[in-house]
């Protein structure tokens, strides 16, 4: 994987382009989550993927006119100063299950909250310019509004009891 | 250089509205997300870019593009690529598919498809398995796998991709991880840009019949050295690294086949007339 590196520090319309990317590439990827679902009968983690997808395609709209009339650097998917290689909301799909619960699928999405909530809080604490150190906190706030938001939905989804992966007729298996 | 946000092409904006039917948690996702980023990062018109695969799991992938497409025969891939090439050098031609279809039944046309060093790029989406027909040991696989078909490992050494593939004269070598989409973008896209035959092999794990390529995020390292054009070089590292090393392995100066060498165009009603029956 890429090695993990500390960001740089950001002027604002750079900060703009990774918080509007963040967003799209969350958007992105739990849509994806939601058709792996959809393709596999998950309904009901397909709907929750869905609206997560829907949620954060807000949030890039929001951006998207916070950013209206400027003019945002072009970087490359390879160019962006993401501590993991990967935007810090991007969920990580190899640890999926056809048979998992909305426990699980919080479990993702509050993991992908908490590092966009790091990425923000450390652009805020190394801005320089008291405008961008303004900007990356107000986003902060919001990732750690979200943080909460899913750790309050979690109380309402607990762990599934023990074999909840467990198939009697599963759909691929070495015969 | 800078644009307006809205301006700017997207990932999802070369995703067709087909959905992928791989298993969940499948590497193959990702090398979805990585090309359709490349294109975007590369700003390439969908109509001007041709995915052409042969069959397997990964071979689905030109349906999951809104780009032209063929879903070709098994391990032919690389033959029908070559001639779209020939017949429309104007076209981004990207050669996409897995480790049974493009070593195994394609083996050969891999091997002269390097030597021909025609100006495309394959990807090898490279679990190790034959995925859609239940996990059969693939040429790529540890002769020490233990399966239900394979008690105790089959035995056989793994075909090394990368050495054939210098051997036979690729003109670009690299290896990526699907678990790294962005970095995959970038090889893919110094991949599309280099002139002549590239290949880059993706290491993309099956989670359903390979549960242990899970472990494969944390086994995989950037190559720590640049890229080379000396064969020879290239040769030593890709012969002692450990098969999870990942960057651009060789980037060789071959001049691409010039596909510009016909002197007599034939429009297309004249060809057709000769399979009139």
């Amino acid at each position: 994987m890429s090695a993990k590196k500390k960001p740089a520090t950001l002027d604002a319309a750079h900060l703009l382009a990774h918080a509007l990317t963040i967003e799209i590439e969350a958007e992105d990827r739990y849509r994806v989550l939601a058709d792996q679902m959809e393709m596999h009968n998950n309904l009901e983690l397909a709907a929750l993927f869905e609206k997560l997808s829907v949620i954060e395609g807000k949030h890039a709209a929001q951006i998207a006119e916070q950013a209206k009339g400027m003019e945002l650097p072009d970087l490359k998917p390879w160019e962006y100063d993401w501590q993991d290689g990967d935007s810090p909301e991007a969920t990580d799909p190899t640890d999926l299950h056809y048979k998992m619960t909305a426990h699980h699928a919080l479990l993702l999405a509050l993991a992908a909250e908490e590092r966009a909530f790091a990425f923000f809080d450390a652009a805020a604490r190394d801005a320089e310019d008291p405008e961008v150190k303004a900007m990356a906190e107000e986003f902060a706030e919001e990732e750690r509004e979200h943080v909460e938001l899913v750790k309050d939905l979690l109380k309402r989804y607990p762990p599934p009891p023990a074999g909840w992966d467990e198939d009697p007729d599963p759909p691929v298996i070495q015969e | 250089m800078a644009v307006a946000p809205a301006l700017k092409p997207k990932s999802s904006d070369y995703k067709s509205d087909i959905k992928p039917v791989w298993c969940p948690g499948c590497g193959d996702y990702h090398v979805l997300l990585s090309m359709t980023k490349t294109f975007a990062a590369l700003n390439l018109v969908p109509e001007n870019v041709a995915v052409i695969s042969g069959i397997g799991c990964s071979s689905r992938i030109p349906a999951y593009t809104n780009c032209y497409g063929f879903h070709g025969v098994h391990g032919r891939a690389l033959a029908l690529g070559t001639g779209l090439k020939v017949a429309r050098p104007d076209l981004t031609v990207i050669v996409a598919g897995g480790d049974g279809d493009g070593f195994s039944i394609g083996g050969n046309h891999f091997l002269h498809a390097c030597r021909r060093n025609i100006d495309l790029t394959y990807v090898v989406m490279d679990n190790r398995v034959y995925g859609m027909t239940k996990g059969q040991p693939s040429p790529t696989t540890e002769p020490d796998w233990d399966s239900a078909f394979t008690p105790g490992g089959s035995g056989l050494s793994p075909f090394h991709p990368l050495v054939i593939a210098l051997a036979s004269g690729a003109n670009f070598v690299a290896r990526s991880f699907s678990g790294d989409p962005n970095e995959t973008s970038r090889i893919l896209a110094e991949a599309i840009e280099h002139p002549g035959f590239s290949f880059v092999q993706i290491l993309s794990p099956c989670v359903t019949f390979r549960p242990d390529e899970r472990t494969w995020k944390d086994a995989v390292h950037a190559a720590p050295v640049e890229p080379t054009d000396d064969p020879a070089r290239a040769a030593r590292r890709i012969m002692t690294d450990d098969g999870f090393n990942t960057g651009i392995l060789y980037r060789g100066r071959r001049h691409p086949y010039p596909t510009d060498r016909r002197t007599d165009p034939v429009d297309v009603t004249t060809l057709e007339e000769e399979f009139v029956l």
